[in-house]
């Protein structure tokens, strides 16, 4: 399905289709991209787009945005997604880049924005702690005034990439007296500082994707606190709105999909009933895709007449996620006994795994992917923001 | 239909639920699985000595004489606390097909080995594109004196690494894929022309790819007869499997309650949102009906009763979705924490999904047990 594009914009994605072709890096081309990549080489097709000016399609224009229109910026989205190229740290592009724009000062704006542009500051989340999943107010972190810095306490967790990250995005509680939502402030903390520590989680597929970290006694410059202190719920709410937006994942589900239909031509004869049964599987989920993408690209054309999408960010993100775990224990179901087996982490050559490559990283991708309905606002939370706020129960 | 359990039944379960507790608590799992050998020969000795090895054998082969309702019980307990020694594959599936086919030589021997915990065995019938299908055999086996001389590869075998012995499907006649002529093989895992690749399973067990050339074998019962024989113990092995997937059904409900109870979150237990119950009522549910199916089945295996087959492939199908609801909602709950190493859910849940690859996924039992009604 596609949007029925000008000229213009059907030009503009021909060019962003040749651009990946031409430029996404081949050693980034590895079984699961998201465990198997340095820093380093995760960062490579990020400079690519920096290069280009593509880096960060949201922003406006005079912090470096691209300027697109909400229909380009979609079609990019599709083609990265559809083309399976790594996307850029959402925490640094997506996330605290127009947080800081939006509600930062100009000496925030100078100092961090071209760093997220350019990759050279990593950027993690520090909303999450033990006590505050799904309640996200009630972060007891604190940061107590001393001059002109703050000295923070706390623990965050499910702390994605902190172990490569320069800074971390923190919501701290700098009133204890006032209710939940209106204590907290949004603080920018150099991961660098003293008192500062990263404890790896180790996740059920074996990797080390989030962590914990620890802050003690951490000095930080009152320079950090972006907008007004005890607002930072405001700013908070703001970059989940964005947190959720392109969770609707139709690129990736695509793309799974069709591996899917290659692995089960490979695995199974047709003349197994089995082969019936994923046939029909595959085209419910297939029906699946296609429902949602009917439903993100009315949206995009609501949103590019200029009307509010409202809640529909939830709607995308629970179905999405609920998609992609389907289809990912599909996969691990059609390769088979090969299922028994999970790549030990870190992934290396001297270990053995049994049958073809299509199926290494079958294992781990099903199980990582119980995070989805769990991280972001967990579905059931999701649920909860569209029974209140569209049906107004 | 209630299992009113024996004295001597009772008294196994609470045996091994005290050995267990003393000695194979979650953290000492942890060590046992990440030791090189992956598997502990010590708790395998405390196994035997303890007689879980003996049980279901009868009496006549050294055993028990405790019968699939032994197994059915073990393998719960095994089930509850993620047991990774090679129980199923030794006493279950090479035990229960020496004892129905063994010479009185071959019983001798190789029971009494395994019954002591002295010998370890697997069996090997998965081949690559052969899926879950036991006539899907492309190995071969060639008559050379008293002995026969196999070729060729199996996949996938769980416990191969730590096995003494296979037992191996080959064929000695007919083509892939032909019911008959298919028979099995004791192949001694040390014999020259066995080679192993080893991996880590996704339930931190081990298995291997095994290669065979020209291999000296002997013969396991008829010539010819293996599918047959195999689809019976399939149907045994279902059992024991079914077992230990309700085994960590529970305990993954009793986890997630208790979490559900202690968990704060907008300033009151989770478990007291409507929407968290009745996800539990479920769970719960899904828990009776497998429970409940674990029993039925092992008391058909039990009695040989008609239409086992048929049985085995619809637990196999309805605890295999019951066990994966459970433990997809169980991480749910759990939130974050479920999804992390540090803790037992995940786990189970993991090692529920292995329980649903072997012997066959839900989907092909499903198909199995609907097509055993047509033929009847």
């Amino acid at each position: 399905m596609e949007l029925a594009l000008s000229p213009e914009d059907a030009a503009f994605r021909d060019e962003v289709r040749a651009f990946i072709a031409e430029n996404y890096p081949a050693e980034m081309r590895v079984p699961n991209p998201e465990t198997d990549l340095t820093k380093e080489q995760s960062l490579l097709w990020h400079r690519i787009l920096h290069k280009k000016g593509w880096i960060a399609p949201l922003w406006p224009k005079e912090y470096g945005g691209p300027g697109w229109s909400i229909t380009r910026r979609f079609i990019f989205e599709q083609e990265t997604s559809r083309a399976g190229t790594l996307p850029p740290l959402a925490f640094s592009v997506t996330m605290v880049g127009p947080v800081i724009y939006t509600f930062g000062n100009e000496a925030q704006k100078k100092k961090f924005l071209p760093r997220i542009l350019s990759g050279e500051d990593w950027w993690c989340q520090g909303y999450s702690e033990p006590g505050s999943g799904s309640d996200l107010a009630t972060v007891r972190t604190k940061a107590v005034r001393e001059g002109d810095h703050y000295i923070v306490n706390g623990h965050k967790t499910w702390t994605t990439l902190a172990q490569h990250a320069d800074w971390i995005f923190c919501l701290v509680r700098t009133d204890p007296n006032a209710k939940p939502q209106s204590g907290i402030s949004f603080l920018l903390i150099d991961m660098k500082s003293p008192g500062v520590t990263v404890r790896p989680i180790i996740t059920i597929d074996g990797s080390h994707e989030v962590n914990d970290v620890f802050l003690e006694n951490v000095r930080v410059p009152v320079e950090n606190l972006i907008g007004e202190e005890n607002k930072g719920w405001t700013y908070a709410k703001f970059l989940l709105g964005n947190e959720r937006t392109s969770m609707a994942g139709i690129g990736r589900s695509t793309r799974y999909i069709n591996k899917l239909k290659q692995i089960v031509k490979a695995e199974i004869p047709s003349d197994d009933p089995a082969h019936l049964d994923f046939v029909r599987e595959i085209a419910h989920v297939e029906l699946d895709v296609l429902a949602l993408e009917a439903t993100e690209l009315r949206v995009v054309a609501q949103m590019a007449r200029g009307i509010d999408p409202g809640p529909a960010a939830s709607l995308f993100k629970i179905r999405g996620t609920e998609i992609f775990q389907k289809i990912t224990e599909l996969t691990h179901r059609a390769i088979g006994n090969s299922g028994l087996a999970l790549r030990e982490q870190p992934v290396s050559a001297n270990h053995f795994m049994p049958g073809p490559e299509y199926g290494h990283t079958a294992a781990e991708k099903y199980l990582n992917s119980r995070k989805l309905s769990i991280y972001g606002g967990s579905n059931e939370i999701q649920r909860n923001i569209i029974a209140k706020a569209v049906l107004g129960l | 239909m209630d299992i009113q359990f024996t004295e001597e039944q009772e008294l196994l379960r609470s045996s091994i639920q005290r050995l267990l507790r003393d000695q194979y608590d979650f953290e000492a799992r942890r060590k046992i699985v990440a030791d090189e050998q992956g598997f502990s020969r010590k708790q395998w000795e405390a196994f035997s000595e303890l007689g879980l090895l003996a049980a279901p054998f009868t009496e006549d082969a050294g055993g028990l004489g405790g019968g699939p309702l032994s197994t059915m019980i073990i393998a719960h307990e095994f089930g509850r606390h993620l047991v990774v020694e090679p129980f199923v594959e030794t006493v279950v599936l090479a035990g229960g097909l020496i004892e129905q086919l063994g010479t009185v030589e071959q019983k001798r021997s190789f029971i009494h080995d395994i019954i002591d915990g002295k010998k370890i065995w697997t069996l090997a019938w998965t081949e690559k594109g052969g899926r879950f299908d036991l006539a899907n055999v492309a190995t071969t086996a060639r008559r050379e004196g008293e002995d026969y001389v196999l070729s060729g590869e199996k996949t996938a075998v769980i416990a191969a690494p730590w096995a003494d012995y296979f037992i191996v499907s080959a064929r000695t006649s007919g083509n892939r894929r032909d019911h008959g002529g298919v028979s099995l093989f004791v192949v001694d895992r040390r014999a020259a022309g066995v080679d192993l690749k080893s991996f880590k399973t996704i339930d931190a067990r081990r298995a291997a790819e095994i290669s065979m050339r020209n291999v000296r074998g002997q013969l396991l019962g008829n010539e010819g007869e293996g599918v047959a024989v195999l689809e019976a113990c399939r149907d045994r092995a279902i059992g024991a499997l079914c077992a230990e997937a309700v085994g960590a059904m529970g305990e993954l409900n009793s986890a997630t309650l208790e979490y559900s109870k202690t968990r704060k979150q907008f300033g009151v237990t989770i478990g007291s949102f409507q929407v968290l119950q009745h996800r539990m009522v479920d769970m719960f549910i899904a828990h009776q009906e497998a429970l409940s199916l674990m029993q039925h089945l092992n008391l058909s295996i039990s009695g040989g009763e008609a239409g086992l087959s048929r049985l085995a492939s619809g637990a196999k199908t309805k605890i295999g979705y019951a066990a994966r609801f459970v433990a997809d909602q169980a991480v749910q709950l759990h939130g974050g924490m479920g999804m992390t190493d540090e803790l037992n859910v995940g786990h189970y849940f993991k090692r529920i999904s292995s329980i649903n690859i072997q012997f066959g996924d839900p989907a092909f039992h499903v198909l199995r047990y609907a097509r055993l009604d047509a033929a009847a």
